[in-house]
């Protein structure tokens, strides 16, 4: 029996390796090729657990993941920028093929066509869903999306305030922030009409559907926007374009949206791809990367990044964002999910969605206590006022075996934001409005 | 022949040119609630166009897709200062348990406590691994982890009352993310030049520090794959200006177990787990780039954090996210890039402290053991031992016609990935060669043999360097014309 720490299975050099290695090189020991780190911070403790086995470690990650309740084995009504949608089968597969996840970002094209195909899928599929003219290969998440768009904007206007509508998530107004103001940039809130803009306002920033989860009047604060010589920013959401207008069709100028909930895992929050979009007269000055179809040397249809003079490997301090990932992977995912549904496939789970949500509006606006306060059209999310404080309607939902809404109590009096999409069943749809029932019953 | 190049034009085709009215990829479930009236018909939109394909089309082609990448699990790929190692597949496995795959970012915290329990624990691993006070796992990549270590300086300076710190010192051999980060956060960039021996340059150094110094970016071991002699007199001459030390933690795989950066004077830096710890690259992300910061810093740290707090039972700790006192906000819309996080804790688990530093002392001997083979072949600019990575210059061979690129294109041939070429800026021709401690002494054998050979190859047969790679998908691609004739999209074919 073999006693003590066996090697590790990710580190081929044997001792006999490393002898003869060192011996090539022509030093003694190992040490000899750290010599450089100054005296007295050579080789410090490290703190940390003993190694485990492969088999240790399955069941220590097990036994952390069992700590955790799932949405599908828990009714969850949450959505609030993330959402539960159905992944097919095929998606994990496809983003689980070593080529596709083991591969580095494709600057040498000959040796990543695959990547770089699959990238130009994304951008054109990307495009058609949000009915604009161009898209670059992704972003971090929906909202950083949202800031490099307001940064874009302030870049192609040469202005530098920018308006952000009053129902635009706090979240996603919070990475703005961070995003923007250490360049100088000045964010103010304006209400739906948009009163606030100004000749010096480069860009308002609308989220459609916004963070209640309802339309706004895209067409019309268009008008308004583009009359000050501003630029409409619209964040929207990737399913809900499934069945309503697109951005590209109501006047934006820069489009993004989250594309999670198009077969990407919910994954506490990331792994996620932020989709980008704009008018082809802003190409040059979009974030991120960019891919483009060409010829090889022998004619044939290939491949390559490019508009590489906006980034920040040749830019450097000018270039358009530091940003040097893509999400290609996410994308990827994105991809084989929007193949797999097609035009009438994504339609239907919008369609699911929709209803579902309503039937779930329409019992919980039934229940005495309760109020939809506001009267709007919704895809999947939608503000129900509660009789007592939501924090305290989620803690007893919590109680009778189901994840809740987002408590917006901050912005509307009492409001619960409740989101359903197709993976709710009818009996758990059922299920929370009695619970919201009885709530509201022994809550009096 | 004739074959090939046909199974080859069916990769090509794109999905909607696949596309046939009535075909679907996955089988949906009916409704099971009342239809509810739908909204107005102004408000529906008139025409979506994707692809409609069979499920085991989709398969076939995104397999076919994949045949085309070279890939670490089928390739080297000794492309520096990425860190293309092994990426263990037990990571990926538990990645994916419902436990951490399926769970909501904004669920109750009770009913996520092993997720932040996890991530509480991974904080901690990497304040240990790199000598910090705290960690911050929101932000997303490396360069969106500078982002956010400049806008702490920047901010630590601001709640000084501090407002002169404009200016950030960036070494000229640093990565195009560090200038881009710093001008992201309203810093003017100044460049200091790198010595004879591929140090930054010291005396330069402390003129450019003054009272308008907000910091300095450094990457340790620096870009050239040299670790930095003078790094204790570095972050003295910043600090003694009133600036602060910020470290790119892209080179951490030279370092684990070695020597502890806050403890060299760093005041912030972020760890690329996409490369040190593991996580795949997914042809370009998912990435994550958490910030580890000393205690000066640690106030203004990304939010949110985890902190854990122990009951009044004293017996059950719990897990909460929180904000840091002075943070600089949110940088993602939720907690960052939670499945790389499980997969970085279960690397350093399965690892410990003595496995993480065999993890450096392995990369740095097959990154020397390389230098040392290929010294007499191609030109070494800095001829001292190197660390992880080691960067050759091809201006030989350039005086013989071939340039980094050609040598690049043969390693294809032999089914090798390209080193990463021209870069660091500084050095001609550069070839920067980065094999990690995954890689076995005959696979870095056979590496050196094919290097030997297409150095005598540059002489006795440049046409062939020249016309690589021969057997790929695609010979060189035409990328002025992609960028004088922009092609982004698909397009229906013109009749």
């Amino acid at each position: 029996m073999h006693q003590g720490r066996l090697s590790s299975p990710y580190v081929p050099n044997t001792d006999g390796d490393r002898k003869a290695m060192l011996q090539a090189i022509g030093v003694e020991s190992v040490e000899a090729l750290f010599a450089d780190i100054p005296e007295g911070y050579g080789r410090p403790s490290l703190d940390l657990p003993s190694p485990l086995s492969e088999l240790e470690l399955r069941r220590e990650l097990q036994a952390l993941s069992d700590l955790n309740s799932t949405p599908g084995r828990v009714p969850c009504f949450l959505g609030g920028g993330a959402y539960h949608h159905y992944i097919p089968a095929v998606v994990n597969h496809v983003i689980s093929r070593g080529e596709l996840a083991t591969a580095y970002t494709p600057y040498q094209p000959e040796v990543s066509q695959g990547t770089l195909q699959a990238i130009y899928e994304f951008q054109s599929l990307v495009c058609q869903l949000m009915g604009m003219e161009v898209a670059n290969s992704g972003m971090y998440d929906g909202a950083t999306a949202l800031a490099e768009a307001a940064l874009m904007a302030c870049r192609v206007t040469g202005k530098g305030r920018i308006a952000v509508l009053d129902t635009v998530s706090p979240t996603y107004l919070s990475v703005i922030r961070t995003y923007t103001e250490p360049q100088g940039l000045e964010i103010y809130l304006t209400g739906p009409d948009a009163s606030g803009v100004q000749e010096d306002t480069a860009c308002v920033v609308v989220q459609h559907p916004n963070s209640y989860g309802y339309l706004e009047e895209l067409e019309a604060l268009g008008r308004i926007v583009h009359e000050k010589g501003a630029l409409l920013v619209v964040s929207t959401d990737a399913v809900f374009l499934g069945m309503f207008r697109p951005p590209g069709e109501s006047g934006a100028d820069i489009a993004v949206a989250e594309g999670q909930p198009l077969g990407v895992a919910l994954s506490y929050g990331g792994p996620y791809v932020g989709l980008f979009t704009c008018k082809t007269e802003f190409l040059r000055q979009m974030p991120g990367r960019i891919v483009g179809k060409t010829v090889d040397t022998q004619g044939r249809d290939g491949y390559v990044l490019t508009l590489q003079t906006r980034e920040q490997h040749i830019r450097r301090e000018r270039a358009t964002s530091n940003i040097c990932t893509s999400e290609a992977l996410i994308g990827t995912a994105v991809v084989a999910y929007l193949a797999c549904m097609g035009q009438v496939g994504l339609r239907h789970i919008a369609e699911l969605t929709y209803h579902k949500a309503h039937y779930a509006a329409s019992l919980i606006g039934r229940i005495p206590g309760y109020s939809l306060p506001i009267d709007g059209t919704f895809l999947q999310e939608f503000v129900a006022q509660c009789p007592i404080a939501p924090g305290e309607v989620n803690r007893r939902l919590l109680q009778e075996g189901i994840i809740g809404g987002l408590d917006v109590s901050d912005r509307i009096p009492n409001g619960l934001l409740l989101c359903v999409t197709e993976m709710n069943t009818r009996q758990e749809i059922e299920f929370l409005a009695e619970a919201l029932g009885r709530i509201a019953q022994s809550g009096k | 022949m004739i074959e090939e190049t046909k199974t080859l034009e069916r990769n090509r085709r794109l999905l909607m040119d696949r596309s046939v009215p009535g075909r679907v990829g996955v089988a949906l479930p009916a409704l099971d609630v009342p239809p509810q009236p739908l909204p107005a018909q102004e408000q529906l939109r008139d025409e979506l166009v994707l692809p409609e394909v069979s499920e085991g089309e989709v398969v076939r082609y995104f397999t076919g897709l994949s045949q085309m990448n070279f890939s670490v699990d089928t390739n080297f790929y000794p492309l520096g200062s990425c860190t293309m190692k092994y990426n263990p597949k037990i990571n990926d496995e538990v990645a994916q348990l419902p436990g951490f795959s399926q769970i909501h970012p904004l669920q109750p915290e009770e009913t996520v406590q092993g997720a932040l329990k996890l991530a509480f624990q991974l904080q901690g691993f990497l304040s240990e691994i790199v000598g910090m006070e705290a960690t911050s796992l929101a932000t997303m990549a490396g360069a969106q982890g500078e982002l956010a270590g400049m806008l702490m300086i920047r901010a630590y300076h601001l709640s000084h009352g501090d407002k002169s710190r404009r200016t950030v010192l960036v070494p000229d051999s640093a990565h195009g993310t560090n200038p881009a980060s710093a001008a992201m956060c309203g810093f003017q960039v100044v460049s200091i030049p790198s010595d004879a021996r591929g140090n930054m340059d010291v005396d330069a150094l402390r003129q450019a520090c003054n009272s308008e110094t907000a910091g300095l970016m450094l990457t340790l071991p620096n870009t050239l794959g040299l670790f930095d002699i003078n790094i204790l007199e570095i972050c003295r001459a910043v600090h003694e200006a009133g600036g602060l030390v910020y470290g790119d933690g892209a080179n951490m795989n030279a370092m684990l177990g070695q020597t502890k950066l806050g403890e060299l004077g760093f005041d912030v830096l972020h760890i690329n787990l996409h490369k040190t710890f593991s996580t795949p690259h997914g042809g370009g992300g998912p990435g994550a780039g958490p910030v580890c910061a000393n205690s000066l810093l640690a106030p203004f740290l990304a939010s949110p954090v985890v902190e854990r707090a122990t009951h009044s039972d004293g017996n059950k700790e719990t897990y909460r996210l929180t904000e840091p006192e002075h943070s600089i906000g949110k940088t993602a819309a939720f907690h960052g890039n939670f499945g790389m996080m499980v997969r970085a804790y279960t690397y350093i688990r399965g690892l410990g402290a003595e496995g993480l530093r065999e993890i450096s002392e392995n990369a740095v001997i097959n990154a020397n053991y390389i230098l040392s083979a290929l010294k007499d072949y191609y030109h070494l600019p800095y001829d001292r031992s190197c660390m992880h990575e080691v960067v050759f210059s091809a201006k030989t061979q350039k005086a013989g016609g071939v340039s980094a690129l050609d040598v690049a294109k043969r390693l294809i041939d032999y089914g090798i990935h390209p080193p990463t070429m021209y870069f660091p800026l500084i050095v001609e021709e550069a070839l920067m060669i980065e094999p990690t401690e995954t890689e076995s002494k005959e696979t870095l054998d056979y590496f050196i043999r094919v290097m030997k050979d297409i150095a005598l190859e540059a002489i006795e047969d440049a046409q062939v360097l020249k016309d690589a790679p021969h057997n790929t998908p695609n010979s060189r691609l035409d990328e002025a014309r992609a960028a004088r004739r922009p092609d982004l999209r698909w397009k229906q074919a013109e009749a």
